[in-house]
């Protein structure tokens, strides 16, 4: 049943436990006991919104930065991650397996201030050997949804 | 100049959905909940085979029966998964959707004059197709109270001497009723006693919600005497492809191959590349969709419930049948009303049987959302019917 849940609310963060109850033909108290566990437990980390905002009047650029490090005696990964991960302008850092570390996620205003975060909070750290910087410009599908297009019903309306 | 026409054709009934058609098409936004078809699109890798098998240049025909890989896939699938045996080579036809594997089966079966029992309410199809191959129709009316599912009486009260073929469509459209083992196994006994054979439409058979679905070819007996028609259309949301197929004894599906190759040639083969992928890659796609069709069933039966509306619960494709007799109105009736006056389409029950009079067909084939914009609406009309009915 968790992950019938949990496979529901990943797409659908705001449906009503109501809803989800009777959708999966359970009652609303164990849906909620079982989400309100799960957040405790840390496998619901959180309940975002996925925006589009090319559509909107806003500023926002996103960059991938791929890192690579050289991990210090005794601090292996987590604590380089760590000094990255605490800035407020990174969204997602990921150990990664390949030619580079840390794969960081940033979103700021403009290029510029990207690229300055890079070259003034990023790089300068003890143990960053090298970053290589990756300019998002167009997302096709964030999350699972796709973002250039609506689909339309394009069915006959009535079918025997 | 003479009449062109041919009387047993003309005499036909038109389809009792035609009327609605038309009636919804001038409706600027309605919302229509008569859809027989998925609202999925074909999950992407099986058309990207059909994609790719097109760029490859495999635009020719196949063999008459239907490609080999596509008949060996098959027959792995019926034994995966309603462990039922054919021998590929001979007891597999590839048709053009399941439609024309119904009307290949009645054809290549029927001898003027033979009785087709076929249990209404049911598919559109089954007795137009039963008159053109010469045979006559005669109607099971199916009851409420057992669920729309067929009992051995019903069955043995219909057979007569001239019975050949009962025509087996579950899970069914448009009440959604399953027949469970312990139902087929009944009405088999009856089958074989009368030594009567079975066109068994399983079209819906993956959108099955209340354990596995049971073919009443594996049943002890009864292989030798059913044709089974199966397809993607509504499992893998195929039914543009239009690809299905028939499955039965050498003899019976060798004949039906022969009118098959005089009439088609060959189904589609781009479908029938596409359909090799389904097979072999699809069981997590449908089982994604089978889901969600569940879920919106429960919606569905909940809403139901809420507004005392009375409706027994299906177990198999995508449609529920609820009753509307404490209205005091037809169908027909309803329906034009409720189109007229909220913008939802729904199917009268009766385009599907006259003992389809006092229900209507709602296909669950939608989002969620939509769904939940429709019932909303039916629950408003719903209540002001009532309020009518207590005024007047």
């Amino acid at each position: 049943m968790r992950e019938k849940i949990l496979t529901y609310i990943e797409r659908n963060s705001r449906v009503n436990l109501k809803d989800l109850a009777i959708l999966l033909g359970t009652d609303e108290a164990m849906i909620a006991n079982e989400i309100a566990a799960m957040e405790k437990e840390g496998v619901i980390c959180g309940y975002h919104t996925l925006i589009d905002w090319d559509k909107t009047g806003s500023e926002k650029v996103t960059a991938l930065i791929e890192v690579k490090v050289t991990p210090q005696r005794g601090q292996g990964f987590d604590k380089i991650a760590e000094r990255i991960y605490n800035y407020p302008e990174v969204d997602c850092v990921y150990l990664i397996s390949g030619g580079f570390d840390f794969m960081v996620m940033i979103e700021g205003k403009t290029m510029r201030d990207v690229a300055q975060f890079v070259s003034d909070k990023l790089s300068p750290q003890e143990s960053v050997l090298s970053t290589a910087t990756h300019f998002i410009l167009k997302k096709y599908k964030d999350h699972g949804s796709v973002m250039v297009h609506q689909s339309k019903d394009e069915r006959m309306l009535i079918t025997p | 100049m003479r009449n062109p026409l041919s009387d047993t054709v003309v005499n036909i009934k038109p389809s009792g959905i035609r009327k609605f058609f038309d009636l919804v098409s001038e409706m600027k936004d309605a919302i229509s909940l008569g859809v027989g078809e998925p609202d999925f699109d074909t999950p992407w890798h099986i058309r990207d085979e059909g994609i790719y098998s097109l760029e490859k240049g495999r635009t020719f025909y196949t063999s008459n029966a239907g490609l080999k890989e596509l008949k060996v896939e098959i027959c792995n699938y019926l034994n995966r998964r309603y462990h039922v045996d054919y021998n590929y080579q001979n007891e597999v036809l590839v048709t053009v959707g399941g439609s024309e594997g119904i009307d290949m089966a009645m054809r290549a079966m029927l001898n003027p004059g033979d009785e087709v029992l076929i249990p209404q309410p049911s598919y559109v199809s089954y007795e137009p197709c039963a008159v053109l191959a010469g045979g006559k129709p005669v109607i099971i009316e199916l009851k409420a109270e057992n669920e729309f599912r067929l009992t051995a009486q019903e069955l043995r009260d219909a057979i007569t001497d001239k019975t050949k073929l009962l025509v087996l469509p579950f899970p069914n459209n448009p009440t959604g009723a399953i027949m469970e083992r312990a139902d087929l196994e009944a009405i088999a006994e009856v089958i074989m006693e009368k030594d009567i054979f079975v066109l068994s439409d399983e079209i819906y058979s993956e959108l099955s919600y209340n354990g596995e679905h049971v073919t009443i070819a594996s049943l002890p007996g009864m292989w030798e005497r059913t044709i089974l028609i199966n397809g993607f259309s509504k499992a893998y949301a195929m039914t543009g492809w239009r690809l299905g197929y028939a499955c039965g004894p050498k003899a019976i599906i060798e004949q039906m191959t022969k009118i098959h190759q005089f009439a088609i040639m060959c189904a589609p083969t781009t479908s029938q590349y596409a359909a090799v992928e389904a097979l072999r890659n699809g069981d997590e796609d449908v089982a994604k969709m089978r889901e969600a069709y569940n879920q919106r069933r429960r919606f569905l039966m909940h809403s139901f419930k809420e507004m005392g509306l009375e409706c027994f619960e299906p177990f198999g494709a995508f449609y529920v049948f609820p009753c509307i007799k404490e209205f005091g109105m037809t169908s027909e009736e309803f329906a034009e009303r409720f189109l007229k006056e909220e913008k939802v389409a729904v199917v009268p029950g009766t385009a599907f049987g006259d003992c389809g009079e006092g229900f209507l067909r709602i296909s669950y084939a939608y989002s969620l959302d939509n769904l939940k914009i429709a019932l909303e609406k039916m629950k408003n009309f719903v209540e002001r019917l009532r309020a009518e009915q207590k005024r007047g």
